[in-house]
């Protein structure tokens, strides 16, 4: 089993609580990982990746090649375009439709869509509305690790634990608002399973 | 598989907390700053009551690391790679006066420039030091040279420099502990003249470290850290340096690598097992994160008839940093890239947050410069270098830590006016105050605006060692009373703003304006734990 993950974004959307909610999940099952982060000056609302990989045999590389990426997680859509070359030909795009405007030249958005629909296999969804929806505004980005999560080989009560693990500190009641919003965005998913071509 | 998830960075501080460590020393700096932070949030740590303060800079950093050294305990200091450029007068020294306490000295390099002014490489201060050097492949080993390296130190009885990379300082991955240390009792050095560097006794010490050489290398030679593994196909060895070695591995996930690799992670080079690999081999493949420093030393054998490769041939790129790819190349293994990047893609480069007082601060600063003209205004190194950018593109200059006052010195002395500097809190107590007391010396005349935010904002929010004695640090340093003049960086003081900036531009003489307003992300951070607190 070997899952190569590219989390994008932009710095300040918190990609890394997503990366650390996998994170903790691969502990749980049990898998090797290797998760290389973005610090530093990019941080500062430019862009921003992290490279996450699983596996059940040891991993030699902290980046992922070329062409092997079995999947681009990103919270804005412009930016899942960045990650493209890392892609493999069965990989999928799942990304977040709500683009962050931080610069003077953000393109049309409609041109970014139809861009990320030339993919074989793709998903977008709204997430910050589904999580609006949920009553928990906050929790868009483990709304997308929810619809990610179709992509990754990790059974659902890992994540579960991973999550729980993740905010427990925080109080029960956060942990339950988190595991709902994963489910929200999982249920998500499977509604829309078919998206890819 | 019961394993820490650490960072490299956060192995190294794992490393020396299990290795007996009774000290930290640091000033912040991408990507170094995690090992410190790691042990300061270490309840280990804390219990073990290991020191761990930030220092004002590196040279204070590794001065201080060398005084717990001297009265025999272990000690660490880690910077990153232009953070060595400034602690390196003790740090070359370091090794002449040699240690007591193991002495561990952690700089993190950065190449492909990431967040940083140069790529350039540590290894070659370990050599020009003449001490070994550590380059951990990966996260367990970060951890078992951190671990391990105090115990080298003393036995060789000098510094060790350990040597990592922003890919591995920043990439997480699970690290097996040991069990820990205990910590070396106080004690002063057996020869008191040890760390007298008067010349008759330097030239003796300096003498013991040219020719303790040998034994450094027979160290590395029998190193864990080095090891040769054949290979059937001879046309080809390869060299691995450091994480480099993973990036080769990558390449060989399904079936065994059918070259002689050595994997070299302990310097001096561990000489015979070098020219055992190229004895049998045709051409060898160095492939080493950084500058090719390797490469170079094997020029040599070129002669000789092997042919050497690497970043210096052409093989792998001259500059950057390394990765999978890269090496795949290097070996005429096919790369298989996915889609292209479509073209009209444009690039989100970093910036100051929204409400951030720097941008109240070059605001005012450009309206007050407009009618001098651009190019008159030297920066230093902080959040505030984004004022380069549009929109602000309100400074010239970016160079080391503390250019900023004494360019604009340099640059009033040969007649430019205004000569205007704009420099952090942090950055002026790290390197800025010696250079505002040469301008007070002198009586140059330059603007100093001090934009203080109360923390070393960009590489997360720091303390600040100039939090509430930056005005004292200006008057003792002789800044007259008159011309020291502050201000609040809001947009409702923007026009009182701009009249103090014009009035000290017109002065014959130092001023020096502080802007006072604390960074917005520390204000949230602190406002999200006092709500944490509360509820
Ligand atoms: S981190 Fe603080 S100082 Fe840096 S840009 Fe943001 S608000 Fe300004």
């Amino acid at each position: 089993m070997k899952n190569d993950i590219i989390l994008s974004g932009v710095g300040g959307q918190g990609i890394l609580t997503i990366a650390a909610a996998i994170g903790m999940a691969a502990l749980e099952s049990e898998l090797y990982l290797k998760q290389a982060e973005v610090h530093g000056m990019s941080q500062r609302g430019g862009s921003v990746h992290s490279n996450l990989r699983l596996s059940d045999k040891e991993i030699a590389s902290d980046l992922i090649p070329y062409g092997q990426a079995d999947l681009i997680l990103s919270v804005e859509p412009m930016e899942s375009l960045r990650y493209l070359p890392y892609l493999s030909e069965n990989g999928w795009l799942v990304t977040n439709s709500k683009p962050c405007i931080n610069i003077p030249d953000y393109p049309d958005i409609d041109k970014i869509i139809k861009e990320i629909k030339k993919n074989p296999n793709y998903l977008i969804l709204d997430a910050v509305k589904i999580a609006t929806v949920l009553g928990s505004p906050g929790s868009a980005n483990i709304i997308m690790l929810g619809a990610a999560s179709l992509f990754i080989d990790i059974a659902v009560e890992y994540f579960e634990k991973g999550i729980q693990k993740l905010f427990c500190r925080k109080g029960e009641e956060v942990v339950k608002v988190n595991i709902d919003a994963f489910h929200a965005g999982r249920n998500y998913a499977l509604n829309k399973g078919s998206s890819g071509k | 598989m019961q394993r820490l998830m650490l960072l490299g960075d956060e192995a190294i501080g794992q490393g020396a907390i299990d290795g007996g460590m009774s000290g930290i020393y640091a000033y912040p700096g991408t990507p170094s700053t995690e090992i410190m932070e790691y042990v300061q949030n270490s309840q280990e740590a804390a219990e073990k009551e290991i020191l761990r303060e930030w220092s004002a800079n590196e040279k204070t950093a590794m001065e201080a690391a060398l005084g717990m050294s001297y009265a025999g305990k272990r000690a660490m200091v880690c910077m990153k790679h232009v953070g060595l450029n400034v602690a390196a007068d003790p740090f070359i020294n370091s090794a002449i006066t040699g240690v007591r306490g193991g002495l561990l000295v952690v700089s993190a390099d950065d190449p492909s420039m990431h967040s940083s002014q140069n790529e350039q490489d540590s290894r070659f201060y370990g050599k020009f030091a003449m001490i070994p050097v550590l380059e951990p492949s990966n996260q367990q080993e970060a951890y078992n040279m951190a671990y391990t390296g105090f115990e080298l130190s003393e036995k060789l009885g000098v510094p060790v420099l350990i040597r990592i990379t922003t890919r591995l300082s920043h990439s997480r991955s699970g690290v097996e502990k040991q069990q820990s240390k205990s910590q070396r009792e106080l004690s002063l050095p057996e020869d008191l003249k040890q760390f007298i560097l008067l010349p008759a006794n330097a030239r003796g010490r300096y003498a013991n470290l040219v020719k303790s050489q040998t034994a450094f290398e027979a160290v590395a030679e029998d190193s864990k850290f080095n090891e040769l593994y054949p290979g059937k196909n001879k046309k080809l060895g390869i060299i691995a340096c450091g994480i480099a070695y993973n990036y080769l591995m990558e390449n060989f996930r399904d079936q065994k690598p059918e070259y002689p690799i050595l994997k070299i992670s302990h310097y001096p080079l561990p000489r015979k097992k070098v020219e055992k690999l190229i004895g049998s081999c045709k051409e060898v493949l160095v492939i080493e994160e950084g500058y090719p420093i390797v490469e170079e030393m094997l020029k040599g054998f070129q002669e000789k008839g092997t042919k050497i490769k690497g970043r210096l041939d052409g093989s792998l790129p001259r500059v950057g940093e390394l990765d999978p790819n890269h090496v795949a190349i290097s070996l005429g293994i096919k790369v298989s890239y996915g889609s292209k990047v479509p073209g009209f893609l444009p690039e989100r480069p970093p910036a100051l947050c929204k409400g951030c007082g720097h941008i109240d601060v070059f605001n005012a600063l450009n309206e007050a410069m407009k009618k001098y003209g651009g190019g008159k205004v030297f920066s230093d190194i902080g959040c505030y270098t984004l004022g380069a950018l549009p929109p602000y593109n309100a400074i010239n200059s970016c160079v080391d830590m503390g250019a900023s006052v004494t360019m604009a010195v340099g640059a009033a002395d040969a007649g430019l006016k205004p000569s205007v500097a704009v420099i952090g809190d942090s950055t002026f107590t790290h390197s800025g105050m010696t250079g505002l007391l040469d301008a007070v010396y002198k009586k140059s005349s330059v603007t100093l605006l001090i934009s203080d935010n109360y923390t070393t904002a960009m590489t997360g929010g720091q303390s600040s060692l100039a939090t509430n004695r930056l005005e004292q640090i200006c008057l003792g340093l002789g800044v007259e009373k008159e011309h020291l003049r502050t201000f609040v960086p809001l947009k409702k003081n923007h026009g009182d703003n701009v009249k103090i900036i014009k009035k000290e531009l017109k002065y014959n003489g130092v001023s020096v304006i502080i802007a006072q307003r604390e960074c917005i992300k520390n204000v949230l951070k602190k406002k999200k734990a006092k709500g944490k607190l509360s509820s």
